[in-house]
């Protein structure tokens, strides 16, 4: 088996010099509060010109892309099962907008974005990505939500697409997918990997049926 | 005659479970991956994953976050007769998935393609997905439901008999190594492949083969049952791991299906049943009783058969 992977605790909202500390591939557990916000909150706070739908102290500065398994019970309790994180790619071309409208410095998803993305929108904005675990580990991430203070733009976005405010304890486990320095974990182990591609395919040839857009080159990633 | 409400009341127990209970053969095939597994990274990944089946089983909660897609798999016994017939059954299942939406909770993730309509139930137009099959002998009804992410890891392409083997070897690995970077597929998963059928079953073979088939099952004709192991091992030699780690995790097991095609053609899928390989069966009786598995047994001799008639095998092998 192989050893144990460097872990921290970061207490949220997370100052700069907490987030310089971290390097990619170190397992992340957050205390504090953090808010949930995927495509459908992107399109109405920037596109729509809606802004925020509430003030930062009330949100905090940390947006997980992610839709929670929860319903709202018929008091008005929030009952949250698993929560994990969906693909992050689809949503680079909203960031810079974000990031200003927003304040937050980190990003938590799914798979990451590419280096460019972070170099151009993220190193700019002091801000940095982490990913969930698997994916996912959505029952250890709701035993760490202690309390859910809120759920706005419920009725214009519908559950699924609606902001979750969550404050949670060791919840986790993350990995530092990229730095401060805009440096990403799944480029670094794509670029180990990709060495060992080109043997894999000896003696095949590319199917008889070509398709638009197609490459052969292995290294390329679908993102 | 099966009583609808044994049959509705199972159906959600069902969803319950395959949400919360990851399956034993997946679970023994994962923990053979952990054994293994030298990559750093990714043995923290199969690591976590073990703990967080723990805990969604101590606190019954959802495994995964993204509930996926529930949908349904109905096989009928030939002479099973339920209590308001084929439509009362569909209905015990929209209300079951509707219900256990709420009651587990799961995410109501089905929303209507284009104007984004979300009932907050899983059930809309032409969802939950029901698919359904007959055994030969039987007064009982089969339930399965698959709850299956719905993103990333499944490809067709339409090969050629003349890309042969080799062009099946480099569409799965294409498939693997695409939606394996960054772990967008979820692994180690239960690859499935489709070979042959028309277009659309061709997809829904390789679905089944990935989604309905226990690890360590292995098709009855030897020289598939070869490949299947022989795809296993070559997927675990990509170099890569859980989250696209590097690794030696991609795939758990490998399933295929077949079946015959257009005498020009040899279409071919592929499918990745991941880290939350959500499935649970149960068999309800005219009596109103269910047992519960985790095995589908989806493919029997019956469903494989490749003659005009039914009949010449006795009727007890074909159950097996």
């Amino acid at each position: 088996m192989a050893g144990p992977l460097k872990t921290v605790e970061l207490n949220l909202p997370a100052s700069r010099e907490a987030l310089a500390e971290l390097e990619i591939g170190t397992v992340v557990y957050l205390n504090g509060r953090l808010f949930t916000a995927r495509e459908g909150v992107y399109k109405r706070a920037i596109e729509d010109g809606a802004g925020m739908p509430a003030a930062n102290v009330d949100l905090g500065t940390a947006n997980f892309h992610c839709s929670p398994a929860a319903v709202i019970e018929p008091d008005g309790r929030f009952n949250v099962g698993a929560v994990t994180a969906t693909a992050s790619f689809r949503f680079a071309k909203w960031l810079d907008g974000w990031f200003k409208l927003s304040g937050c410095n980190i990003i938590i998803g799914k798979g990451g974005m590419t280096s460019e993305i972070y170099r151009d929108v993220f190193v700019p904005h002091g801000a940095i990505y982490l990913t969930t675990v698997g994916y996912g580990t959505g029952a250890l991430l709701g035993r760490g939500i202690k309390d859910v203070p809120g759920v706005y733009w419920k009725d214009e976005l519908g559950l699924a697409q609606a902001v979750w405010v969550l404050d949670v304890e060791r919840f986790g486990p993350f990995i530092v997918e990229s730095d401060l320095a805009g440096n990403s974990l799944f480029e670094r182990e794509n670029a180990k990997i990709a060495p060992g591609l080109a043997r894999l395919y000896e003696g095949t040839r590319p199917a008889t049926l070509r398709r638009y857009g197609e490459t052969d080159d292995k290294t390329d990633e679908v993102i | 005659m099966i009583p609808l409400a044994s049959l509705q009341s199972t159906a959600e127990a069902l969803m319950a479970k395959a949400a919360i209970e990851i399956p034993d053969d997946y679970l023994a095939g994962l923990r053979r991956c952990a054994d293994t597994e030298k990559g750093d990274l990714s043995a923290f990944v199969i690591q976590a994953m073990l703990e967080n089946y723990e805990a969604a089983k101590e606190d019954r909660r959802a495994m995964c976050g993204d509930t996926g897609v529930p949908r349904w798999y109905v096989k009928y016994g030939n002479e099973a007769r339920v209590e308001g017939g084929p439509v009362g059954l569909e209905a015990a299942l929209r209300r079951a998935t509707a219900r256990a939406t709420t009651g587990v909770p799961l995410r109501p993730n089905r929303v209507h393609p284009l104007w984004r309509t979300d009932h907050n139930n899983n059930v809309g137009i032409n969802a939950p997905e029901i698919e359904y099959a007959f055994h030969p002998e039987g007064d009982w009804v089969d339930l399965t439901t698959v709850h299956k992410g719905g993103l990333f890891g499944s490809d067709y392409r339409m090969l050629f008999p003349g890309d042969g083997l080799e062009g099946i070897r480099r569409f799965f690995l294409d498939t693997l190594i695409g939606f394996g970077k960054r772990g967008l597929a979820c692994q180690p998963a239960i690859v499935g492949i489709g070979l042959g059928g028309s277009k659309d079953a061709c997809m829904v073979l390789g679905k089944q083969a990935s989604c309905l088939r226990t690890v360590g099952s292995r098709n009855p004709d030897p020289k598939i049952a070869a490949m299947e192991e022989e795809f296993r091992e070559l997927g675990n030699s990509i170099g890569m791991g859980a989250m696209g780690f590097m690794g030696s995790s991609m795939v758990v097991d490998c399933h295929i299906e077949v079946g015959y095609c257009h005498t020009g053609g040899m279409p071919m899928s592929v499918h990745m049943f991941c880290l939350s390989s959500r499935r649970a069966t149960a068999r309800i009786f005219p009596d109103g009783r269910a047992e519960f598995r985790t095995d589908p047994d989806w493919f029997t001799a019956y469903s494989r058969r490749d003659t005009v008639e039914w009949g010449e095998t006795p009727l007890l092998a074909a159950a097996q």
